[in-house]
């Protein structure tokens, strides 16, 4: 079977999740490959989920959010700015080719944007291939349940 | 009555906690007297085999210090895993990898290599010859443990009762713990994290913490530190905010930021992620240019923020394709 | 002080006193047609002379500018004086035989018809009668020194430095208003000061910002007015007289604390002149709607009347639609009111000339009440409606020239043909678009827009008025194109969202709000600098953070900071967050 990235978006609830749903609205046709979760604000994007989301199997994370000064909350995306570059180091650090995780500023208006990237980062991790990392194969569920080995 | 029974092990770590044990001092005599120790084999001489004679959850208390390394580790883990009623992943190795576990930064192949053949004070005599997990000598085969390529946490490798973390733990938190068993008050629950706080180290830290704007980050030789004031606030990267409380922040006493060896808060999933959130939050910048030069200054990430918990955070591991 | 008799009253004045000024104080008229108490008295019309008498020695003096002397015996209306008047009079009346001022003096003074024939006689009603009030108004009180005399004897007129318009001139108009006889006009030209919202009619300095200003009071443009560059003029205030204006007012900025905003800052019109192919701007009697709006003002620059730019009715009016609007090189959307007002054009273009009209559109939209019946009466009219978008408008050639001055080529796709239809007046229908400051308005508010430019409501269907930002609601076009009735009900709506809220007397808020778990706090002090609403706030005494859940918006910025987890949020804790990336990954 053909390889269909997971790519996991974020998107904050006032620009980026609304014009997701005007892509959608004005069927505006996208990748289906992306799995979006809503949060508030770009800025509430622990860097944790985004690592989660690469130990359960994600190929690729996106995170958007409002173009900056554009922010609901004023200036939570300067927040995100600085956490997704850093934790890009870290992603590197884990052996992840940190092209696997993309921040992106999306507005309510911007539907042919969104569907635009979307389109743009399946792609792409189409063509990095399937992430496979060795946690996937250790892991039953969660980290802080035992987990059973050898 | 019979006295309750304890044992401890060394798996793969420094050793330290086991010193740190002895670092009850005097109180080692009252542990002496309320435990029967049946299996410590850094202190006294015990087999293997005499353990694996015990019944199925004999021993009472187990403090398994160590990470899960090789073959070796694992087989005891399993074994004592059986014959205790109580297995504490004591210390950080076993809790959540420790210092053995930032081998999971690199390869089985690529340590042997530099050991065996890449290191500068390596004389290479017969090509590099790795160690064999069997050989044959005169006497027959002789069988080593395997080294696995994955350092793991005990919990990793089999189910664990309680954790006390630390690097070491301190001892004031082991006298805390074992006068706590002796007074045969009811145990916590299973899968507590016992000899420490649920706060952090700055809940126990003295120094004077500010509201936080980082503009520059440094090394602790390039600054000279001023000691009441919080070490994160001059631009030292402390691991103490997202770091367990418990230890007394003896560290940031001594004018060292925390390295973190108390392991992750109680709600936190992966110390690393939630301290660079947390710094990445607090830097001064909006530029993408500068916010890329005031990361640069934090130099090794990877070892800064996951130097003790690596084995044991969500990603575990670095991949080498 | 000076003691003198005025036609043998006794009057005492200040030395210095002119003896027009005496006899004013005495009661006493004396006429005059050059003086005024805004400038220094010149003494060129005459009129005001008396007999100075002093002893046995007497003198024809002009009182406006002749002082006062102790003791002096002033006759204003000896029969020498009465002699003297008269004569001045026939002689103006000669020359300017329809002046109002000139022929009501002559009349009380007793001259029916001037005995004399004047060489330059001119039979104009508003006749310059060279008093020089202007000159004086524009030197001494204005101090532009724009106008001068030029020429003598019976060449004397007044004039421009070198007969032009000079840059010196602020267009203040005191010369047209202190003017006896309204030769001085203020004419449409290039406005120099602060662009108003239209440019038909002329404006000066101080004027009313528009038509239908609320209040209705004047505004000093401050760039322009001399008084602001040279510290003179004030001539506005001295000719005000309720003394109402204040140069001395200044910008204030006033902080308002409220709870509630309604954001209803309107649109602008979409600029024509980005269509070059109908001429905006660049052919003469292309209006866009507001400048034909503003002309069909009945107090607007003509009084309501439908005139081509040279003053003439036009013999025809070609009115575009969807300029700007349904198009997708500008505008995609419709513009919703352009359809309705168009045909309101056409029923006042109708009403207040014999003009023939067409109307050019691509499809009528009359979608209101009452609207398709408006549609039906004015088609009954006779109004030519055609259907097709309209290709360009250009000049007439001069062959069509006694047609129209302007030739309008469009497709009438119901006809299937190609039609040049030529008309003295074109009317374009102009998009509404969002603001042209929108973006910043929507910052200020953190709301956000549409693809179309227009603010963005909380749901186009369930909640139109409101925003993403709790408390502040939108209203009109600024929300997006809208006719009267439409905007009304919003702006209702909205106002009764507010009043509710106000007579409730406490807000609902939003679960989703960040909180401290204590037992977990250390005080780290990471999230205490990143609430933007100052929110959390540091407990010293217990050594944790806190946060205040009325001033907290939730956006979860702190919660991901906090790097013990001590920090939480409503709605989007990490066991939520967790469990819905577990569920999406399946």
């Amino acid at each position: 079977m053909a390889f269909e990235p997971k790519i996991i978006g974020f998107l904050c609830n006032w620009c980026s999740y609304t014009g997701a749903d005007l892509a959608g609205v004005s069927r505006i046709k996208s990748a289906p490959n992306v799995r979006v979760i809503r949060t508030m604000c770009s800025g509430r994007v622990d860097p944790s989920f985004i690592l989660k989301a690469f130990q359960i199997g994600a190929d690729g994370v996106i995170v958007m959010g409002c173009h900056l000064g554009d922010c609901h909350y004023q200036e939570g995306n300067y927040k995100t700015i600085r956490r997704i570059p850093f934790l890009k180091r870290l992603v590197k650090g884990f052996g992840i080719d940190p092209r696997r995780l993309r921040l992106e500023w999306v507005s309510a208006s911007e539907g042919d944007r969104f569907a635009r990237i979307v389109n743009e980062f399946t792609e792409e991790i189409r063509s990095l291939g399937p992430l496979k990392l060795q946690v996937h194969t250790e892991l039953r569920k969660t980290i802080h349940e035992p987990v059973e080995v050898v | 009555m019979a006295k309750p029974k304890l044992a401890l092990y060394w798996a793969a770590s420094c050793g330290g906690c086991e010193i740190a044990v002895l670092d009850v001092q005097e109180k080692i005599l009252d542990v002496a007297n309320a435990f029967d120790i049946v299996f410590w084999p850094v202190a006294m001489d015990f087999k293997y085999a005499d353990v694996r004679k015990m019944e199925d959850k004999s021993i009472d208390l187990c403090l398994f210090n160590g990470s899960i390394r090789n073959s070796e580790n694992a087989e005891i883990a399993h074994l004592l895993r059986a014959k205790s009623k109580a297995l504490v992943a004591f210390g950080s190795c076993a809790l959540e990898g420790g210092i053995p576990g930032l081998a999971n930064l690199t390869t089985k192949q690529e340590i042997l290599e530099f050991v065996y053949r890449g290191s500068p004070s390596t004389v290479v005599t017969d090509g590099g010859v790795f160690p064999q997990q069997h050989t044959k000598v005169p006497e027959g085969e002789i069988e080593i443990p395997e080294m696995w390529e994955t350092v793991k946490s005990l919990d990793q490798v089999v189910e664990v009762d309680y954790y006390i973390p630390g690097c070491p733990p301190v001892p004031n938190q082991i006298w805390g713990v074992i006068e706590y068993i002796l007074s045969g008050k009811p145990l916590p629950p299973k899968g507590s994290v016992i000899g420490a706080g649920v706060k952090t180290c700055c809940d126990e830290c003295k120094r004077e913490r500010k509201e936080k704007k980082l503009k520059q980050f440094f090394r602790p030789y390039e600054i000279e530190t001023k000691p009441s004031e919080c070490l994160l606030d001059q631009g030292i990267v402390c691991m103490g905010p997202a770091t367990r409380d418990g230890c007394g922040a003896l560290c940031p006493a001594a004018n060292m930021p925390c390295r973190g060896c108390y392991g992750l808060p109680p709600n936190v999933m992966d110390q690393g992620a939630k301290m660079v959130s947390a710094l990445s939050s607090v830097i001064d910048a909006h530029e993408p240019a500068e916010i890329e030069r005031i990361l640069d200054q934090i130099s090794d990430p990877m070892g800064t923020f996951y130097r003790f918990s690596l084995a044991h955070s969500i990603l575990r591991r670095v991949e080498k394709s | 002080m000076v003691t003198l008799k005025i036609d043998d009253k006794q009057v005492q004045v200040p030395e210095d006193t002119s003896i027009l000024k005496a006899a004013e104080k005495a009661g006493i008229w004396i006429p005059t047609l050059c003086y005024s108490e805004l400038f220094e008295p010149y003494g060129v019309c005459r009129l005001c002379v008396v007999e100075a008498v002093r002893g046995k020695r007497s003198r024809v003096v002009t009182s406006c500018n002749y002082p006062v002397r102790e003791g002096i015996n002033v006759l204003t209306n000896s029969p020498k004086i009465q002699w003297i008047r008269k004569t001045i009079l026939e002689l103006m009346l000669a020359r300017w035989p329809n002046v109002k001022v000139v022929k009501d003096l002559a009349r009380d003074v007793g001259v029916e018809k001037p005995r004399f024939v004047s060489l330059q006689r001119d039979e104009a009603e508003d006749a310059c009668i060279l008093c020089g009030k202007c000159v004086s108004v524009c030197r001494e009180v204005v101090q532009a020194n724009v106008l001068g005399f030029a020429y003598r004897g019976i060449k004397r007129e007044i004039a421009l430095p070198f007969g032009v318009q000079s840059e010196a001139c602020i267009v203040c108009g005191a010369c047209a208003h202190v003017c006896p006889t309204g030769h001085i006009k203020m004419v449409v030209e290039d406005y120099k000061g602060k662009k108003p919202e239209f440019t038909l009619g002329p404006k000066t300095a101080i004027y009313v910002p528009t038509l239908q200003a609320v209040p209705r009071v004047p505004v000093i443009d401050a760039d322009s007015c001399i008084h602001f560059k040279t510290g003179g003029c004030e001539y506005c205030a001295k000719v005000c007289e309720p003394n109402a204006i204040n140069f001395g007012m200044k910008d204030e900025v006033e902080e308002i604390e409220v709870g509630q905003i309604l954001v209803a800052t309107g649109f602008d019109i979409f600029d024509a002149s980005a269509m070059a192919q109908y001429g905006y701007g660049t052919l003469d009697n292309v209006y866009s709607s507001l400048e034909f709006e503003m002309m069909l003002n009945s107090t607007g620059p003509t009084n309501g009347q439908v005139l081509t730019k040279d003053g003439r009715e036009p013999r025809s009016v070609a009115i575009v639609h969807c300029i700007g609007s349904r198009d997708t090189n500008h505008h995609s959307y419709c513009s919703r009111v352009c359809c309705m007002y168009a045909l309101k054009y056409a029923h006042l273009v109708h009403d207040r000339t014999k003009a023939s009209i067409y109307q050019f559109y691509i499809d009528m939209r009359a979608f209101g009440k009452g609207y398709e019946e408006f549609y039906v009466r004015i088609l009954d009219k006779g109004v030519k409606v055609i259907r097709g978008k309209v290709a360009e408008v250009v000049e007439a050639p001069p062959a069509q020239k006694d047609e129209g001055s302007l030739v309008v080529r469009c497709e009438d796709t119901l006809a299937g043909k190609l039609l040049e239809i030529p008309v003295d007046m074109v009317v374009l229908c102009n998009a509404i678009e969002a603001r042209r400051d929108s973006d910043a308005v929507r910052r200020l508010f953190s709301i956000s827009k549409s693809p179309d430019g227009f603010f963005l409501e909380r749901h186009p269907k369930l909640d139109p008025t409101s925003t993403m930002t709790d408390g502040v609601y939108i209203a009109g076009c600024a929300q997006g194109p809208k006719d009267i009735p439409d905007v009304v009900a919003q702006a209702s709506s909205a106002a009764a969202r507010m009043l509710s809220f106000i007579s409730k007397g406490e807000v609902e808020i939003d679960p989703v709000r960040a909180f401290v778990q204590e037992e977990y706090c250390s005080g780290c002090k990471i999230c205490n600098s990143l609430c933007p609403y100052t929110a959390i706030e540091f407990l010293a005494e217990k050594k944790v953070s806190h946060v205040n859940e009325a001033l907290c918006k939730g956006c979860g910025t702190c919660v991901a900071a906090c790097p013990s987890s001590a920090m939480t949020g409503h709605g989007f804790t990490d066991a939520q967050i967790l469990a819905e990336l577990d569920g999406i990954m399946v």
